[in-house]
C-alpha cells in the first residue's frame, strides 16, 4: 500500500506561556529563545500509523511532504528514521505567510505529482494554528473521502476502517481507498527512532519542489493571497490574583479553603 | 440580503445548548447588519420551532436521514441547499465533532475559508471580522474572509444563549437535502455518562498527571460527588489511559466554565486552559507553587494532593 503522510514542522506547542511572544505590527510569533521547533504532535503519529499499515498490507511505499522553511527537512527527517521511505520538502519564498487554506493547495498538487496513493495521513490539526482544516482540504481537492479525528486505522489494501473520536464517544466508519484519514493523539505512541534508523534516514532522498515545480499560480500563493486574512495577533492578557491558602499542614490548608470556598457560597 | 446560516445540533435528550450560544451569537451579528438569522437542525419541525423561540428569525427541519450519521460529507448537501435558500453569506457551527468535520469541508467545497474556535465575532465593513484562538490558547488572531461566504466555528461557552421566549414568531420550513456519504458508519460507542454532563456542571473537580495513579480518580470523584459535579481529566491523564477522552478537557477536548474549577495535580498547560479559562472560580491543588494553574487560580493550595484531597473532602462531609 502507498501511504502519503503530510508533516508539519511548528514551534514546540509546550513553550510556557511566559515565552510566548508576539511581533504585533508583523502578525508573527517570535520564535522563543532557546526552544526548537518540533514536528506537530500528532503528525509522529500518523507516520506510525503509516508504517504499521505498510506493514500489515505487505509493503508499499510511504512518502513524507512537509511545506515550510528548509528547516522543515528536520521534521522530514524525523519521518524518515522512523522509517518512511521518501521525503518532499516543498520550498518556496512565496510560501511564507500563507494560510492552512493555501498550503492545502500547494500540498495537493504535491500529492498529485506523487502520482500513486492509496492512502493519504495527517494529523488531525497543527499545534501552531490550531485550525484542523488542511485534511479535509485535500480531501475536498483532490475528490477522495475523508474521515477525521482517528483513534485507530486497518485497511485491507481497498478500504479503511477507523475509530473515530468524537465528544461524547467514539464511531466506526469504513471508506473506499483512496481517502484521507486524520489521526488523533488517542492514536497512542509513535515509535521513537533509533540511532541506526537515525543514520540510515541520512541517506534517504528528500527532494524539494517549488512553487514553480507545484504548478502554483501566482494568484494562489504569497500572504496577500490569503484566503483568511490575518488582521491581528496578539497574546490575551491574563491577570493573577491568586490567594494562596495559609496552613501548617495539608490538613489545615484543606480546612481553610473549605472555609474559604463556603464564605464565597461556592460550597 | 446578506444573512446569517447556523447549523443547530441534535443530541440525545434535544437540542445541543451549543446550538442556542450560536443564535446569541447570530443575533448579535445581525443587529450589526449581517442580516436575517436561519438556524438548521437534523430533526424535526418541533425542534426547529424551539430554535425560533431562541433568537433564530426562520428554522429548517432537516430530514434526511443520512445527517443521523453526523458526518460533515452527510451533512454538505443540506447545508448547501439552506445557504442558497436563505441567501447567507455567513454560516456558523459549533467547535464539536460535528464542527470540526463540516467546517472545514463545507469551507472548500465553496471555495472558501473556515476561522476554527472563534470565540468573538463582529460585523467591520459589512464583513465578518473573527477572533479566535490559536497557538494552543497562547495566541488570538482576528481574521476575515477574501471570499463572499465566511464559515467559522465558535467556541463552546463564548456566547450566551437567550432566554426562550415561546412568543417568538418565524418561519419553520422542512428540507430533505443530504446525501448518502461514500464514509460509511459501521457503529457508534457512547461514552457512559454518569451524573451530571461535564459541559452542563456548576463544579468541575479535573486530575491531571500529577495524580500519579489512576485510582486517584476515584479520589476526585468522591469529591465530585459531594459537590454534585463532574469529574474531568487534563489530556496527559487521559492519554496514560486513566480516565475516558470523552472527560478531557481543553483545547482538543471539552470546553467547560463552572462556578467552580478545582485543578487537581494539573499544571496549566495552556491546552488545558483552552477548554476551561472560562471557568467563574478556579482553584489549584498543586505541589508546584510556580505551576500556571497556581498562577490564574483564585484560590490555591500548594501541596500533595494525596493529603489535602482526603482532608477537604472530609472538611466538606463536616460542613454538610
Ligand atoms: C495540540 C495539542 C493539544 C492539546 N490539547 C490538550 C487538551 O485538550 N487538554 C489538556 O489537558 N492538554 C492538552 N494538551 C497537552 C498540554 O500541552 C499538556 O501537556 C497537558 O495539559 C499536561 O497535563 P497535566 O497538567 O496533567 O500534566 P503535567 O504538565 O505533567 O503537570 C502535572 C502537575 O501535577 C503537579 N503534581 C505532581 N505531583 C503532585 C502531587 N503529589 N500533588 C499535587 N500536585 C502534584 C505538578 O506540579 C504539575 O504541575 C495538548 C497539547 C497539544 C500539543
Ligand atoms: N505545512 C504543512 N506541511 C505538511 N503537512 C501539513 C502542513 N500543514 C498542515 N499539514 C498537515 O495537516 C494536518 C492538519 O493541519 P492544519 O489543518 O493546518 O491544522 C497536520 O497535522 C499535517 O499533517
Amino acid at each position: 500500500m502507498n501511504i502519503i503522510v503530510c508533516v508539519k514542522q511548528i514551534p514546540d506547542p509546550e513553550t510556557p506561556a511566559a515565552s510566548f511572544k508576539v511581533d504585533e505590527a508583523a502578525k508573527k510569533v517570535i520564535p522563543a529563545q532557546g526552544i526548537a521547533p518540533v514536528v506537530n504532535p500528532f503528525d509522529p503519529q500518523a507516520t506510525e500509523a503509516a508504517l504499521r499499515l505498510k506493514d500489515a498490507t505487505g509493503g508499499g511505499k510511504v512518502t513524507v511532504i512537509s511545506l515550510g522553511a528548509d528547516s522543515a527537512r528536520d521534521a522530514i527527517k524525523h519521518a524518515l528514521a522512523m522509517g518512511a521511505d521518501e521525503g518532499v520538502l516543498l520550498s518556496d519564498p512565496s510560501f511564507d505567510g500563507i494560510d492552512n487554506f493555501q498550503t492545502a493547495v500547494a500540498l495537493s498538487k504535491a500529492i498529485e505529482k506523487v502520482g500513486e496513493y492509496d492512502l493519504i495521513l495527517a494529523g488531525r490539526s497543527a499545534a501552531d494554528w490550531d485550525m484542523g482544516v488542511v485534511p479535509a482540504g485535500l480531501g475536498q481537492l483532490l475528490g477522495i473521502p475523508v474521515v477525521t479525528i482517528a483513534k485507530a486505522i486497518e485497511s485491507d489494501g481497498s478500504s479503511v476502517k477507523v475509530e473515530r473520536v468524537l465528544d461524547d464517544g467514539f464511531q466506526s466508519v469504513e471508506a473506499p481507498l483512496p481517502a484521507v484519514v486524520s489521526v488523533s493523539n488517542e492514536f497512542g505512541e509513535p515509535r521513537y527512532p533509533q540511532l541506526r534508523q537515525i543514520m540510515l534516514a541520512a541517506k534517504k532522498t528528500v527532494q524539494v519542489w517549488s512553487a514553480a515545480d507545484l504548478g502554483l499560480g501566482a494568484d494562489e500563493t504569497g500572504e496577500p493571497n490569503r484566503w483568511l486574512p490575518l488582521e491581528a495577533l496578539y497574546v490575551p492578557k491574563v491577570e493573577s490574583n491568586v490567594e494562596i491558602i495559609e496552613g501548617d499542614t495539608p490538613e489545615e490548608k484543606a480546612h481553610n479553603l473549605a472555609l474559604k470556598l463556603r464564605a464565597a457560597k461556592l460550597i | 440580503m446578506p444573512g446569517i446560516l447556523v447549523i443547530a445540533e441534535p443530541n440525545e435528550g434535544g437540542i445541543a445548548p451549543v446550538s442556542f450560544e450560536l443564535i446569541a451569537a447570530a443575533r448579535q451579528l445581525s443587529s450589526e447588519g449581517a442580516g436575517n438569522v436561519t438556524a438548521l437542525i437534523a430533526g424535526s419541525e418541533a425542534e426547529a420551532q424551539q430554535l425560533i423561540a431562541h433568537g433564530a428569525d426562520a428554522a429548517i427541519a432537516a430530514t434526511n436521514p443520512a445527517l443521523k450519521t453526523g458526518l460533515g460529507e452527510a451533512y454538505l448537501p443540506a447545508v448547501q441547499a439552506a445557504i442558497e435558500s436563505s441567501g447567507a453569506d455567513i454560516v456558523l457551527m459549533g467547535q464539536t465533532s460535528l464542527g470540526r468535520d463540516l467546517g472545514p469541508a463545507l469551507a472548500f467545497a465553496n471555495k472558501t475559508a473556515v476561522a476554527m474556535d472563534c470565540v468573538a465575532l463582529a460585523i467591520a465593513g459589512g464583513r465578518l471580522r473573527a477572533t479566535r484562538s490559536a497557538y494552543g490558547g497562547n495566541a488570538r488572531a482576528e481574521v476575515t474572509w477574501k471570499a463572499p461566504l465566511q464559515v467559522a466555528t465558535v467556541k463552546a461557552k463564548s456566547f450566551d444563549a437567550l432566554e426562550a421566549d415561546s412568543a417568538r414568531s418565524g418561519s419553520v420550513s422542512t428540507s430533505d437535502a443530504g446525501a448518502d456519504p461514500k464514509v460509511k458508519v459501521l457503529g457508534v460507542s457512547k461514552a457512559e455518562s454518569t451524573g451530571v454532563r461535564l459541559e452542563d456542571a456548576p463544579v468541575v473537580v479535573s486530575g491531571g498527571r500529577g495524580l500519579g495513579d489512576p485510582s486517584a480518580f476515584g479520589m476526585l470523584e468522591e469529591l465530585t460527588g459531594l459537590l454534585h459535579g463532574a469529574t474531568g481529566a487534563s489530556r496527559a491523564a487521559c492519554d496514560l489511559g486513566w480516565y475516558p477522552p470523552s472527560q478531557q478537557v481543553g483545547l482538543t477536548g471539552k470546553t467547560v466554565s463552572p462556578d467552580l474549577y478545582i485543578a487537581v495535580a494539573i499544571s496549566g498547560a495552556s491546552q488545558h486552559m483552552a477548554g476551561m479559562a472560562g471557568s467563574k472560580n478556579i482553584v489549584a491543588i498543586n505541589k508546584d507553587a510556580d505551576a500556571n494553574m497556581v498562577k490564574v487560580s483564585k484560590f490555591a493550595v500548594v501541596d500533595d494532593y494525596k493529603k489535602v484531597v482526603p482532608a477537604l473532602i472530609e472538611e466538606i462531609k463536616k460542613l454538610g
